[in-house]
């Protein structure tokens, strides 16, 4: 695309839209069928799926997207007011919160009971999951050998020192993985770990892909981060630098977590929100429609559905579902301890 | 010290004349009630612009010293000692910068230098949210410029850390060097020849001129500058949290988004408030203690000197690595990401989302302005001097300067101010609208949040316009019989049409750069292309994100040009000093 052509068609499009939004009275939602999500999912490719979905039902889908905490935040200030529909995040915990608050409404669809197995929903069906993905330990092959890895607590040990990539405590990753280790090995153990983690003076890089970055480059050799951002570099790059491994195989196993969604206490468009929760675990999880876990190289919930091609090099593991409806009762205890701890 | 400004004659003469108008000028005008309406309209509007800045202070009132505690036990220490590092490292760093580039292009001349003088202005269009995440991914130690390096200096080799407190400082400093840059600039241009002769005749050397004569007279304007660019690191939350630096304004994020304490949060914020209007005081002082302002134009102007040989490469080589760092190599960088975005993305997808974030910025932005603008033209209007009334409402010429100190106050402590103001009114206005409008976060919450960030620069703008139209004016157009409003549509309007337009344009293009207070008051849906890039670019979805962060730069070129237009009148300089 030639310089010129590529100023002017951005310009030329908001012109376009100008005078269509202008011309054409907006249409009221008696007319058009829609459903609006508050999604803390990326974009992308998430608009991608939702596109196929308005082709296949007719039903728009109106984003609102914010990090999954600032979407709790907005969804509370609404209360039974909210606009949204449906609540979309990526983080288990938080889902578990929004349900206990009353800010979700039980569902009884028998579609969503079939395709998702019980552990990955709620028992009263105020959320449930829609691709899952693993936080897990990656490193650098030409530095570490695999034998030299085994669990998240053993990266509180001395010979990482300078040597570890850590997300922020900004970000709910870091508070749910912590939640689920509360869960596992109780506070005071757990605080004694990440306080290990904080001696070994890792890197703190608020990006799981820079994290992979930064391991590929050499600064750091080992980090922990979710599977699928390895996954989305290898498809682009199949010699990328960085390995996976599955952390704690021979305890709990890897620490699970989810994107999925729930649909609002008094959502106005409530219909439409089952559809899209439903679509979303069906025909989203098919990666042939460049499907919700296929398009991000997580993997699905419905058991029926294939994985992406990218991830069979990561092989067969054990995840640690056990932990999984923690997160939400110890999210406010993760959250003081990191903080307690000083990790950033 | 001695300062040659004081004991100047001929500067106290022109201080005398630079008074907008002679004396007392007898009322010719009809007598006022002592009641006057439009004061009273001037005052309504301020105040309530100052509303969500006194909830918050009224906080102190009940301190919760468990909170405080709380933070001190945690990453208050922390947050205090970063934000003070990086105001230093800021503050010192723009100023050197923006002093040495400016004495740069108006004492020396050579080939190239009205480009590079105006170009030095060019950074400005990059917000600290963009210019932040692109040097990231350049700079950091898995970006290409380290990764070259090290294939050129062996695979140990490392510049310092990126991602830390001198990283931080380097994005910030060259994001907000042109301010202290335009003002110095014109500073210095003010500076008369007459004073550099005498410095000269007594035996100055040209380094001692500098020292001695240039910078205490350009004082006042280096202090606004510094102002302006620490009032922006105030407020900035973003370039931090790219950087893992914990200040005072990430640490307000983090409490109420991230630990879900708004109270918290809110206790915070009043302190990061107090902090920003002590810049403000600590400026209007350094200010007040130096008035030797001078008008441009009454006296013969200082003949450049010429540059020659080696000089002229230094003098170039310096101010063109500066912007190649600061916007040529981030611009290049972006425009490649976006060529390869548009490329990849999905045919329809990228056009259709882009453009309803574009309309919805365009939208947004155009109503900031009109709103903004217009407050300030009516508080303004409202208190222009009119014959005897002159003095009549220096309360309320407080007051609206009070209510101007928005701009001071960082986005996501006027987010708070806004939300805690509204969210009490949430309840009946859902009930009101069916569910439709939640207050707090509908466009009435953002535009008012605009609103107090940006009246400053709106009023600055119009009532610097406003003082062109002096009382004699009004009242011989009065005095032949025009009514009130003819003498409105045919005298102030066509005069103050430049200003108006100037202010216009730069709250537009303020509030197309905004990222808090947008980001924490926008209604459902309502994305914008700041808001837009800086969540892609806070996940590290760089190519994407630069679609919409190359539209606001381009955006934003223009009113940076503009800037340094107006910035050669006296007026602007009033304009940009007076916050």
């Amino acid at each position: 695309m030639n310089r010129r052509k590529f100023l002017l068609t951005p310009i030329a499009g908001a012109l376009a839209m100008v005078s269509l939004s202008l011309t054409q009275p907006a249409p009221t939602a008696a007319q058009t069928k829609v459903v609006n999500v508050y999604s803390a999912r990326h974009y992308g490719a998430l608009e991608k799926v939702f596109a196929e979905f308005t082709r296949e039902t007719g039903i728009q889908v109106r984003l609102s997207n914010a990090s999954t905490q600032a979407l709790l935040e907005r969804l509370r200030a609404e209360g039974p007011q909210t606009p949204a529909d449906v609540f979309f995040v990526i983080d288990v915990g938080t889902l578990q919160i929004a349900a206990e608050e009353g800010l979700l409404q039980p569902l009884q669809s028998e579609v969503l009971n079939a395709v998702i197995p019980p552990e990955l929903r709620d028992p009263k069906g105020r959320w449930y999951a829609l691709s899952l993905r693993y936080r897990t330990l990656m490193y650098n092959p030409a530095k570490v050998k695999p034998s030299e890895l085994s669990t998240y607590e053993a990266l509180a040990d001395r010979k990482w020192r300078g040597r570890l990539c850590m997300r922020p405590a900004t970000h709910i990753y870091t508070v749910s993985l912590v939640a689920s280790m509360i869960a596992n090995l109780g506070e005071r153990r757990t605080e004694q770990v990440v306080r290990g983690w904080m001696a070994n003076r890792p890197i703190f890089i608020d990006s799981d892909s820079r994290i992979l970055d930064t391991i590929a480059a050499g600064k750091c050799d080992v980090g922990i981060t979710n599977h699928y951002y390895l996954g989305n570099k290898l498809k682009s790059d199949p010699n990328f630098p960085v390995k996976l491994f599955w952390a704690n195989q021979k305890d709990r196993g890897v620490q699970v977590n989810l994107s999925g969604a729930g649909v609002t206490a008094n959502a106005p468009n409530r219909e439409n929100a089952v559809k899209l929760l439903e679509w979303l675990a069906t025909r989203g999880q098919d990666p042939g429609v460049a499907g919700l876990p296929g398009g991000n190289s997580e993997y699905p919930v419905n058991p029926s559905a294939q994985p992406p091609e990218v991830l069979s090099q990561f092989g067969s593991f054990k995840a640690d579902l056990a932990s999984l409806p923690q997160y939400g009762p110890l999210q406010t205890k993760a959250i003081k301890l990191l903080e307690r701890v000083g990790y950033k | 010290m001695l300062d040659p400004a004081r004991e100047s004659p001929a500067l106290e003469l022109e201080r005398t004349s630079t008074l907008p108008w002679p004396g007392r000028v007898a009322a010719v005008g009809r007598r006022r009630p002592s009641f006057d309406a439009g004061a009273l309209a001037a005052a309504i509007p301020a105040f309530l612009v100052l509303l969500p800045l006194i909830g918050l202070a009224l906080t102190w009132l009940h301190l919760d010293g468990e909170i405080w505690a709380h933070l001190w036990r945690t990453l208050l220490p922390e947050m205090l000692l970063n934000t003070t590092l990086l105001m230093l490292g800021v503050g010192a760093t723009t100023l050197a910068l923006g002093t040495t580039l400016a004495w740069l292009v108006t004492t020396y001349t050579f080939p190239g230098v009205k480009l590079i003088e105006w170009m030095l202005v060019l950074p400005v269009a990059l917000p600290g949210y963009i210019l932040g995440y692109v040097s990231m991914s350049l700079f950091d130690y898995a970006g290409p410029v380290q990764t070259q390096l090290r294939a050129w200096l062996g695979p140990d080799f490392e510049l310092f850390e990126f991602r830390s407190l001198p990283g931080a400082i380097f994005v910030l400093s060259l994001a907000l060097y042109p301010y202290v840059y335009l003002l110095a600039r014109a500073a210095f241009r003010e500076q008369s020849a007459a004073q550099r002769d005498a410095a000269r005749a007594a035996g100055l050397s040209d380094r001692a001129i500098f020292w001695r004569v240039a910078l205490p007279l350009a004082r006042p304007s280096l202090a606004a500058g510094v102002a302006l660019a620490l009032m922006e690191t105030l407020t900035d939350f973003a370039v931090v949290r790219y950087f893992n630096v914990v200040t005072l304004s990430e640490g307000v994020v983090r409490l109420w988004i991230i630990q879900m304490d708004r109270d918290a949060a809110v206790q915070l914020a009043s302190l990061l408030m107090m902090m920003a209007l002590g810049i403000v005081l600590i400026e209007r002082r350094l200010r007040s203690r130096a008035r030797y302002y001078q008008l441009g134009g009454h006296s013969r102007p200082i003949a450049p000197i010429r540059l020659s040989g080696p000089r002229v490469v230094a003098a170039l080589v310096g101010p063109l690595a500066l912007l190649f760092v600061a916007f040529g190599l981030p611009v290049a960088q972006l425009a490649q990401w976006a060529v390869a975005e548009m490329a990849s993305a999905e045919p329809g997808t990228l056009d259709a989302t882009f453009g309803q974030y574009l309309f919805n910025t365009l939208a947004l932005s155009l109503g900031a302005a009109l709103f903004v603008v217009a407050v300030a033209l009516g508080i303004a209007y409202a208190l222009r001097p009119r014959g005897s009334q002159a003095k009549a409402n220096a309360v309320l010429r407080f007051l609206a300067h009070l209510a101007t100190l928005g701009y001071a106050i960082p986005g996501a402590v006027v987010a708070l101010g806004v939300l805690l103001l509204l969210a009490p009114l949430n309840e009946t206005v859902l009930a009101w609208t069916g569910g439709a409008v939640l207050l707090s976060a509908s466009v009435v919450g953002l535009l008012y949040g605009y609103l107090v960030r940006f009246l400053a620069i709106g009023f600055s703008g119009v009532e610097a316009s406003l003082e062109k139209v002096t009382p004699n004016m009004e009242m011989a157009a009065r005095s032949l019989g025009a009514a009130p409003a003819r003498v409105l549509t045919r005298v102030h309007l066509p005069l103050m049409r430049t200003g108006v337009l100037a202010a216009l344009l730069l709250v537009f293009v303020d509030t197309l750069k905004e990222l808090p207070v947008t980001m924490f008051l926008r209604p459902f849906g309502m994305e914008t292309l700041s808001v837009w890039t800086y969540m892609l670019a806070s996940e590290s979805a760089w190519q994407a994100a630069a679609v919409p962060a190359l539209t606001i730069v381009l955006a934003s070129v223009g009113p940076a040009l503009l800037l340094i237009r107006l910035s050669r009148s006296g007026a602007q300089n009033n304009w940009e000093t007076r916050l």
